[in-house]
């Protein structure tokens, strides 16, 4: 077991540059609610629906979609703080949690968190020292050389090792508590790290210090990032490739500039076009969609976009669109497949 | 040690006080400051010393014998001569017998408490820890215990058990342990939900391992302050059960027992009968008031 073996040095590379990191194939979790007599399951709400996506070792995939759209049961699914109820997970090569694969506390070994509020992502009455310690003190590390790694991670991170090891969370700023969070993230070297809206509780400056942290300890770590958020402006500064997300289902997927220049999807082309401008002159008049994301607990027939899309159609409620590789792009839209029936695509 | 000056702070990061202290200074020795700010909680906690420690040591504080009965001294006013609070029903020291009663009485308070927060504190705990089917079986449980008024609960446990001390004590506990545990489990049900224990669980580390850094830390504080305001109601509850005869027997100077006894004598000398009484109701209140102010203390935002 890890107890005996301190495994100090980051997992080993197994499936080459080519092979995905992270593969997740049909990912379902519904949440039950609870209702009627004797508490019984009457309601799900589809919060994530049959999604499957790859992450490439050393990219970062961007995520991005409406607050309860499932971007964040998307990332605790993929570290197994929820268990998914229908779905595969491979990581490089290993399927997790399966009988000849990986145990989820490997997965998690590999894989790693930093969670929005930094304040509730940090144990109050441990110092910070303690905090960082404490994974690699779990997986049976001695006290000396966990000392040593907190120093090391501190200075990463770039908080003086002796000015913070002793202080608690509430002695930090916002801006210093999320890089003790993301030090504690990287504290078991873990090859693949989850940013769900990480910097999104950060005022700007400090938000701009702490992403340029991210590039830089990528680069020099050789990590892999999921990085979710919902400020597109954030996540085309340090995204390669950008998945968006509506009620549980992804909509569209592709290079950060095929999303960014040449969007496909409604929705994304909605949600690029609510981005406030700088310049005065590409204000947008009028809210691209109106309302709110419909009920995932009954989510619209076929399209799930469909109720608030101005192009939808008959097709729309009666059909599901897949997931159908245009190009570089996979877009989920009746509207981009040949002889789907939508009056708007192509002929067969 | 390269502490980093305070007024070269450039980002603002520390909070005034710890600005104005270099050092870093942790939970409980800012919950041990507002204790010190605190007179209230300062002065019960002086008052139950006392109590406690005279309790204890008092065979060494040349009493009166406590034991010792005389048909000639009979319920002496407070005040008299060599008895500075008279003498009951049987010419027993009053003064002896009420601080050897405190003896009996605070280890009746104390005991089932304690008894039931390891119980009770382990089970909600773990319920609160694990959630689902676990919560579910524990809690409901205790809810069975609930059903019942908690003193009534004692009196037919004690009354089925059968007088004495160490079925007061079992008894006492097992009123106790159902509410301890459903502090216990909120409380930890609330701190489970928090981030950093989710953190911890990503990290990999086992159950024990999460509880015993991350949770126990988080719940020790107001689970131990909601025990500290059960010790009067055991006192209380363990005088009433001496006082309907089911709890200490005679001649043990216990404070309940005191009562009953002298209940006699309540038209003859009413302040005399009403003693064991005062000192129930000062050492429960202290202990209220303390409990009190210690959750007040260790309420820090932070």
């Amino acid at each position: 077991m890890d107890a005996l073996v301190p495994r100090q040095d980051r997992a080993k590379d197994r499936g080459g540059p080519a092979q995905p990191l992270l593969l997740a194939e049909g990912l379902r979790k519904h949440f039950p609610v609870m209702g009627g007599l004797l508490g019984r399951t009457t309601k799900v709400v589809r919060a994530v629906d049959d999604l499957s996506l790859s992450v490439a070792k050393g990219e970062t995939l961007g995520v991005v979609g409406e607050s309860g759209c499932g971007k964040s049961t998307v990332a605790r699914l993929l570290i197994r703080l929820l268990k998914p109820d229908k779905g595969t997970m491979v990581l490089d090569g290993d399927p997790v949690d399966e009988p000849h694969g990986i145990t989820v506390a490997e997965l998690r070994r590999q894989v790693q968190m930093v969670f929005q509020d930094s304040y509730a992502s940090l144990n109050p009455r441990l110092t910070i020292a303690e905090t960082l310690a404490f994974a690699p003190k779990a997986h049976g590390l001695p006290a000396s050389e966990a000392r040593e790694r907190v120093r090391d991670l501190l200075a990463k991170v770039g908080l003086e090792p002796d000015t913070y090891m002793e202080r608690y969370p509430h002695e930090l700023s916002g801006g210093q508590r999320q890089r003790v969070n993301i030090a504690r993230a990287l504290a078991l070297r873990p090859r693949l790290v989850i940013l769900d809206e990480a910097v999104s509780a950060l005022d700007k400056s400090v938000e701009a210090q702490v992403l340029n942290m991210l590039v830089d300890l990528k680069d020099e770590l050789g990590l892999t990032y999921l990085f979710i958020s919902h400020d597109l402006n954030v996540v085309q500064y340090l995204s390669d490739r950008v998945l968006v997300m509506y009620l549980g289902k992804i909509v569209e997927l592709g290079s950060v500039e095929a999303i960014y220049g040449n969007p496909q999807h409604p929705y994304t082309r909605a949600l690029l076009s609510a981005r406030p401008s700088m310049d005065p002159r590409k204000r947008t008049k009028e809210a691209p969609i109106q309302g709110d994301p419909p009920n995932p607990i009954d989510p619209p027939s076929g399209c799930r976009f469909r109720t608030r899309c101005p192009f939808a159609e008959d097709v729309c409620a009666r059909l599901e669109p897949q997931l159908a590789d245009t190009r570089a792009q996979a877009v989920a839209c009746h509207m981009r497949v040949a002889g789907s029936g939508h009056s708007k695509a192509a002929a067969p | 040690m390269a502490i980093q000056s305070p007024s070269l702070d450039i980002a603002g990061t520390a909070p005034l006080g710890a600005a104005l202290t270099p050092v870093s200074r942790g939970y409980w020795q800012s919950v041990r400051r507002r204790l010190g700010r605190d007179p209230v909680t300062l002065i019960c906690g002086a008052v139950l010393l006392l109590i406690v420690t005279s309790a204890v040591f008092a065979p060494l504080l040349g009493l009166a014998d406590p034991y010792k009965t005389s048909m000639i001294r009979r319920l002496y006013p407070l005040g008299s001569p060599n008895f500075l609070l008279g003498t009951d029903e049987l010419g027993r020291d009053m003064f002896s017998r009420l601080i050897y009663g405190g003896r009996l009485s605070l280890f009746m308070g104390v005991t089932p408490v304690a008894c039931a927060l390891l119980i009770g504190g382990s089970l909600g705990i773990a319920a609160g820890f694990s959630g689902g089917w676990v919560n579910m079986m524990i809690m409901r449980i205790m809810d069975v215990f609930y059903a019942f008024p908690s003193v009534l609960l004692a009196i037919s446990l004690s009354g089925a058990m059968g007088a004495g001390a160490e079925n007061t004590l079992l008894a006492l506990t097992l009123v106790f342990i159902p509410p301890i545990c459903r502090v216990s489990e909120s409380v930890t049900t609330q701190v489970r939900g928090f981030d950093f224990v989710d953190a911890a669980r990503a990290s990999g580390a086992g159950a024990l391992t999460i509880v015993r850094v991350h949770v126990l830390g988080n719940v020790l504080g107001p689970i131990l302050v909601y025990a500290t305001s059960l010790i009067s109601v055991a006192i209380i509850l363990a005088a009433g059960l001496s006082f309907l005869g089911l709890g200490v027997k005679p001649p043990e100077p216990e404070w309940g027992l005191m009562l009953n006894t002298l209940r006699q004598a309540i038209y003859v000398n009413p302040v005399l009968a009403a003693l064991p009484g005062v000192m129930i109701f000062i050492t429960s209140i202290c202990f209220n008031l303390m409990s009190d102010g210690l959750r007040a203390a260790m309420d820090v935002k932070a």
